[in-house]
Parts: structure tokens; sequence; C-alpha cells
């Protein structure tokens, strides 16, 4: 368990400028996407003059809902290179933002419960290592020794068979890291306008040339969307639509408990995802609820299973209260794979489609997407991501590795 | 949770159901002389609407029959049920609530037999008698 101490932080990280009337670029979302997308734009593209619009608050949609997760054991390869990418940037990315945000390398358990979820995961470690990410595989001793409070016995509905296990996956504190990129973004000029509601694009025929906003009309030459949740909402304003259903996701923290839970074990099978934070929550995430949605809330009876899996598992939860509960909008595509590249609106990119696993990836979120809305091209590893895949067959389908069913 | 009222057997726990996606997809009449873009239109797009959205549910624990459901994605208010084939209903010529709406709640409406002759069922326009009469029209 980490004992590092919050870090302080001044009373204003950035500023809260007026929109002004043109950009070279202009971020819709101004959550952590959003803002690692600016902040890449600044670094990698020198491009300063440009705006992250938000339609709330900084960083309080999913950024703030998440249960902050940070792994890279994908499957397939497409999806270990942008996900492992993404790991060895948090590995770097405190130093360079000179922000802690407390990422912690405590490792990731992925339980197996079945015969089939054991050949899917010894599958899964075996790619993982050709692609260079770090994974092994545990029998139930050694996720016990690891795990010291699972119930590895035989006699629960679903027995722990073993897991796969990433040591240098673990957790970061996400207002911290959305704070970070904030601040950094501002220093380079970057204007995050918050309270600035998205309400339709200007368009010079099939060339996106403006955003229109609830705080007036911006114009610019390029538009990123990055609103996760809300994608489909602002492609339909700008005339297309795209592969997305949109799906409550729900998770809750316990009250502060001493460090009991030494590592990250999450569970597709039985459905259950655990890690404590720093301070001494169990954070637990849930699954989807299977209609669409948009009302960042829940069912009641997602977490009833959620709640069930994670006593059979750790019997020592079985006294901690809830402390509260939170839903967020995540966007599925059919392959449980990002959209990240071009739209057939000229000048616009779009970056959605992360479903339950978009918080991991943010830097490279960010990085690839910054490539793309900079050079009007795709970044070598979000180019298999791109809108076309559903019209060419060339998915890539990662519902094993997502670890939440979409 | 939701109260999905069946058609069949009336309000019960939105976990005895299963969700079936938008509603109103056909089949492609050709699917041979389908381009790439057609076939991916069909496969993978869906309406992904900020309001009401037309589904289909299926009451897999009680009378395992198929329905299609017109629901508000953000308040999750449950507007109309409606059978399988049926036209999707125009919810602005239906009457204003007598009462709340709110399906999601324990006392809200069930499936009332308002509007009768017409293929829908409007929850919007239903009494909150706890009937749990099959509206007329339901698939059986």
């Amino acid at each position: 368990m980490s004992t590092q101490q919050l870090p302080e932080h001044p009373d204003f990280l950035w500023r809260n400028p007026e929109p002004k009337s043109s950009y070279d670029a202009v971020v819709v979302g101004g959550g952590g996407h959003g803002l690692a997308t600016a902040y890449f734009l600044a670094k990698n593209h020198g491009m300063t003059n440009i705006a992250v619009l938000e339609k709330g608050w900084l960083a309080g949609g999913n950024m703030a809902r998440n249960t902050t997760i940070i792994r890279s054991n994908y499957l397939w390869d497409e999806s270990a290179a942008i996900y492992e990418h993404a790991l060895k940037l948090w590995e770097i990315l405190p130093e360079e933002l000179e922000y802690d945000f407390l990422f912690s390398q405590r490792g990731v358990m992925n339980l197996a419960h079945t015969l089939g979820d054991v050949r899917e995961s010894i599958r899964r470690v075996g790619a993982n290592k050709l692609n260079g990410v770090d994974a092994e595989w545990l029998d139930p001793q050694q996720v016990k020794e690891l795990c010291p409070i699972l119930n590895i016995s035989d006699n629960i509905r679903y027995p722990v068979m073993g897991a796969t296990y990433q040591p240098r996956a673990g957790i970061a504190k996400h207002d911290h890291v959305a704070w970070a990129f904030a601040r950094k973004c501002d220093e380079m000029g970057v204007d995050i306008i918050q309270n600035c509601e998205v309400t339709g694009f200007l368009k010079d025929g099939n060339r996106v040339v403006g955003v229109k906003t609830s705080r007036g009309t911006i114009h610019t030459e390029k538009v990123g969307l990055c609103a996760a949740g809300h994608s489909s909402v602002l492609a339909e304003m700008a005339g297309f639509q795209l592969p997305i259903q949109s799906h409550p996701l729900q998770a809750l923290v316990s009250e502060l408990h001493e460090p009991v839970h030494p590592t990250v074990v999450m569970s597709n099978h039985v459905h259950v995802y655990v890690s404590q934070a720093h301070k001494g929550e169990l954070v637990m995430g849930a699954g989807v609820d299977s209609y669409n949605g948009y009302g960042q809330r829940g069912s009641f009876h997602v977490i009833e299973q959620q709640m069930a899996a994670a006593v059979e598992l750790f019997p020592i939860f079985a006294r901690a209260h809830v402390l509260r509960t939170w839903g967020g909008i995540v966007d599925t595509t059919l392959d449980a794979s990002p959209i990240v590249g071009l739209t057939p609106v000229e000048n616009m990119f779009v970056n959605c489609g992360w479903g339950t696993g978009g918080f991991k990836g943010t830097p490279a979120a960010g990085l690839t997407f910054a490539h793309t809305i900079a050079t009007g091209e795709p970044h070598k590893l979000n180019k298999p991501f791109s809108l076309e895949r559903f019209e060419t067959g060339a998915l890539i389908d990662e519902h094993g590795a997502a670890a939440v069913a979409h | 949770m939701l109260l999905i009222p069946c058609p069949n057997c009336g309000p019960r726990d939105e976990t005895e159901f299963h969700y079936g996606g938008q509603a109103h997809v056909p089949y492609p009449e050709n699917p041979n002389e389908l381009t790439d873009t057609e076939w991916s239109r069909y496969l993978f797009y869906r309406e992904n609407p900020k309001g009401i959205f037309a589904e289909r549910w299926v009451h897999s624990t009680g009378c395992r029959q198929w329905f299609n459901m017109l629901r508000d994605t953000v308040s999750y208010d449950i507007q109309a049920i409606y059978p399988m084939g049926a036209r999707r209903p125009d919810l602005a010529a239906a009457p204003a609530a007598e009462a709340g709406t709110a399906s999601t709640a324990a006392d809200s409406t069930t499936t009332g037999t308002a509007a009768p002759g017409t293929a829908a069922t409007s929850i919007a326009a239903s009494t909150t008698s706890a009937s749990t009469t099959a509206p007329e029209g339901a698939t059986k």
C-alpha cells in the first residue's frame, strides 16, 4: 500500500478564459482524453492556439466516474500496441507533467473461473509476452499469495482456477491526472473553457469550419471530438453516424479501511473488479446496464450481482459498508475497441468508443489523436482503430480482454 | 431498476427481461446486392438517441414474448409498449398524462387499457389501475 501523501496543489491550476472567436483547433470534451489530446497537440505539434470545450466542469464526466485501473494485457496486436504505449506513458507522465498523480504499479490480476476462462487467459498471457507486455499465469495458490484476502476454496459457485497477472499494471488518482494535464495545457497557452456546450457545427460544404456553442460561435480549422458517451450526439449534429451505443456503467466505494487489498483483482466471469484506493476505500466496478442510457445512474440489480460476487471472492467484505455509488455513460462499439481517427466530415476527427476502458488509454488516446488532428492522418497506433474497420471487416474483437461486458 | 409493463404479464422487474436493442431494423431485402458500406450500416450502425428510443425487449422469465417499447434514454421513463411488427406510435398524438409517468417508481402505472383500438399502449395515457390485462393488439 502506498504511503505517499497527496500532492499539495495551488488554488488555481488553470485559467478560466472567455472563448475567443477563432482557434487553430478545438477539442470538444474536457475530460481526460480531451485534455491529453490538447496537451500533446501543444507539446508534440506546437499547436497552442487551441481550445478545449467542456459543457460542464473539467473532468466531471467519465474521468470522475471510473475505477482508475491501468493495464495493457489485451489480446490483439493492435490493442496491445496502443494500451502498452499508454502504460509506458503513464510510467513517465508524473515527471513530465511535474505533478504526482500517484500512479501505483501494484499489479492487476484477471481471475479465471471456468475451463474456458483458463484457456483464454493462458492464450492471452502468451499473446501478451509476444507483444512485449509483462504477463504471467498464476495458479490458485499463487493468487492467494499475492492477494491473501481472496477466497480460493473449491466450494464456491465459481472457484478461482487461476489468474493472469500484469505486475506493471495498477491505479492512479484520476482527478489528479486531469489536473496535471490541465495545468500543463494551461501553461502552454491552451484555453480550457468550461460551461461551454457545443450546440452545432459550421460547415463549408463537407468541411467543418466552426463550432456553435452556448457561449457563442467559434471559428476553427480543425475539430476533435472527445466526448465519450455523447460522441454520437455530436456526430449527429455534424451530419454523420457512429456505430456507438451508450450505456450506463456504475461503480461504488466502501468506507475507508486499513490496507487489506494489495493489488487489483478483476473478474470478467462473476463480474466484479476491486482495488483499494490510496486513502483506503474499496473501489468496485460492475457491469454495464443492458439498455441504452444517458442518465448517469445504473440499475440496483447490477450492484446486487456485483456485491454477491465480491462477497464470495472476498469474504471479509461482507461487513463493509457502501459509501456511495455513481454511474458514467460509456460509448460501446460492437467489437469492444475504440474508434480514433478521421470522420466523413473533412477536418473533423473523432476519439470515442473506448467503452468501459477509456481511463487506462488516456495518454495514448491523447498522443495518437493529437497526431491525427495535427497532421490530418492517423498515427500508426490508432490506424487500425478507424471508422472504416466496420466496413472492411477488420474488427479488433476485444470482448475477452475488455474485462467488462460491453 | 426499470419496472417494465409486459403486455402479457403486467408490470415486472427489469431482471425478468432481456434487452434486444433498437426496434424496426429490417433485414435487407436483397442482401446480395448490398455494398460493404450498406452491410456495415445494417450490422453495426444503430440509433443512439438522447431521448425517446424505440427498442425491443423479451420477457425471458415470464411469457417469453418479444415486444417493442418507447423509452426515454435520459429519464428512463417508459412511454409506450406495442407489439412486434406494429408501427412506432406517435407520442405527440397520445393524450396528456393523467398521473405521474415515472415507470421506474414503485407506484408507477401499469399497462392499462387506454387507447383501445390502437396497436400501441401508451403508458402516458394509461390509468393508475392495477390491471394486468394485455392491451389490445398485444402478441399472445
